[in-house]
């Protein structure tokens, strides 16, 4: 009887362009953004067997069709989730246990969205039993969500509207170095405080661009990894954390009590326990940021700083490129644009593989990247091959 | 008048809770096992996974736990509201409910009840509980 384990390593990564209206359908993006993986990986399509991607309110397409216009061979792992930010750590999870366990062999993860020119995530009112409570009193946004969980981090942690203002500003200018950057015009303290607020505490350059394009990323072994045509970044640990209460719908903190931790504080002691690392051995990080306040709560969520101190770590430049921990060194999803965070995972492979260009990141061996802002979330850490 | 008004985005679940809005009261489930007051209404209690409940009637004097003022309406509905400000709001009773708080409130600012009637459905709002310029608004 065979019971091998396979450790599992990220390879290829692809990418459409990220615009304001594609002219293409989400099936068109993704099948670009999963054959651009492919390539980039030097793997045959007839060498993927697992394709798993998510969506919110169908806003994309299903795998079955993807798989079916890449002309994958016999599929051995295919799973479409419901499932917002959360989801890019988590799939990949799903895809290295199906990898570590030999039920797959090379396993397609992306997203695609029309985000920007079809239906935007930000305001779509969630199924679920908890939407009544919010969308008639005008509670119906999810950075209004957001701003509700920022507001008390803010408050309780005794930081203020700077600390989110120097997240963005040290975003941008990786942006200013990133040709796949939807907003590259530099960014500086007046022009921040110039946008009016939309939602306290929260002025246009907090926010996500929306965008429409689809990401797609290589999961397969390590062992198979290091015959592919990039270098394979090593999938050292995987976690994903619902805490208790996490409520009835996406957008439901009703019954979750401390606004000012996030999933990240949850998975945190899985998340490097798996690793066998602590936080201080992280060289750089990719923090989902659907808006500025969530890498602060991910930073201090995961550990990577003390509580209290993210936005006065980022006003000192600690994550910027010549920093301590260089962090959403694509600009982030406040830059880049909103790919949901799967973009998010493509950034920590390229920077794991050396390939990040102008913005590489001089120490590359281990980061750890999140998907997600509130009640749940996913995170892993990859590392470098040794 | 003796028509309910339970608004049409009513559940089964959350059913009396909205007919007591109509009435300008407020009533939240209470687990039968370990007396938990829960919001918003569910098959059991969060806590403990009972399925037995009742529901009781709280004054709804509460704390602001946290807040947002919207600036920039998302629904054309509300774009002739803005700026206001939803409040979560940490209920003497024990929940946490959110609302829309008239005037504006901070953070750990006391807050109480007042009842707003819409054309089909009541929705529950506070007011600062210093503030004596607004009352009822029904």
């Amino acid at each position: 009887v065979s019971r091998t384990l396979h450790q599992a390593a990220i390879t290829g990564v692809g990418y459409t362009p990220f615009t304001k209206a594609s002219g293409k359908s989400v099936h068109a993006l993704a099948d670009e953004a999963c054959r651009a993986a492919i390539t980039d990986a030097g793997i045959d399509a007839a060498e993927v067997d697992g394709i798993i991607s998510f969506s919110v309110m169908h806003d994309s397409v299903p795998c079955q069709a993807v798989a079916t216009s890449l002309a994958l061979g016999d599929t051995r792992l295919l799973l479409d989730v419901d499932l917002g930010g959360q989801a890019p750590c988590y799939l990949v999870e799903l895809a290295a246990m199906a990898i570590e366990t030999g039920r797959a062999e090379n396993v397609l993860v992306f997203r695609s969205m029309n985000g920007r020119s079809g239906p935007k995530v930000g305001g779509m009112q969630f199924h679920g039993a908890g939407g009544q409570f919010r969308y008639p009193i005008g509670f119906d946004a999810y950075m209004m969500y957001v701003a509700m969980f920022a507001n008390r981090f803010l408050h309780e942690t005794g930081q203020g509207f700077d600390d989110l203002a120097a997240v963005a500003i040290a975003q941008r200018r990786y942006a200013e170095m990133n040709d796949r950057a939807y907003r590259r015009q530099p960014l500086d303290i007046e022009a921040y405080r110039n946008a009016p607020l939309i939602v306290e505490p929260f002025r246009s350059d907090d926010c996500t661009v929306e965008v429409d394009g689809a990401c797609a990323v290589l999961v397969t072994s390590l062992e198979r990894g290091r015959d592919h045509a990039v270098p394979p970044a090593v999938i050292a640990s995987t976690a994903y954390a619902a805490g208790r209460r996490s409520g009835l719908d996406l957008g439901d903190h009703l019954l979750w009590e401390d606004y000012t931790r996030n999933y990240t504080s949850h998975l945190r002691e899985d998340l490097f326990a798996r690793a066998g690392l602590t936080p201080g051995d992280i060289q750089f990080a990719e923090i989902y940021d659907c808006f500025t306040s969530t890498v602060l709560l991910g930073l201090e969520g995961l550990g990577l700083c003390g509580r209290g101190e993210s936005g006065g770590r980022v006003r000192d430049g600690w994550t910027a490129l010549d920093g301590g921990l260089p962090t959403n060194t694509h600009g982030g999803l406040l830059a880049e644009g909103y790919l949901h965070g799967m973009n998010t995972v493509a950034e920590a492979v390229l920077q794991i593989q050396g390939r990040g260009g102008s913005r590489q990141v001089a120490r590359h061996e281990t980061c750890a990247v999140t998907s997600g802002a509130m009640m749940d979330g996913s995170a892993m850490i990859l590392t470098a091959d040794r | 008048m003796s028509s309910s008004r339970v608004p049409a985005f009513a559940d089964v679940d959350s059913t009396a809770f909205w007919e007591a809005l109509g009435e300008h009261r407020l009533v939240l489930q209470r687990c039968g096992a370990n007396g938990h007051v829960r919001f918003p209404p569910m098959p059991a209690c969060p806590v403990c996974a009972d399925t037995e409940f009742d529901t009781v009637a709280v004054d709804g004097g509460g704390v602001v736990y946290s807040r947002v003022r919207v600036h920039r309406a998302l629904s054309p509905a509300m774009a002739n509201e803005t700026p206001y400000t939803v409040a979560a709001v940490d209920l003497d009773a024990g929940p946490r409910v959110f609302a829309r708080v008239e005037p504006d409130a901070a953070i750990g600012d006391r807050v109480q009840p007042t009842f707003v009637d819409h054309a089909d459905w009541t929705e529950l709002r506070f007011r600062p509980e210093l503030d004596q310029s607004t009352g009822d608004q029904s």
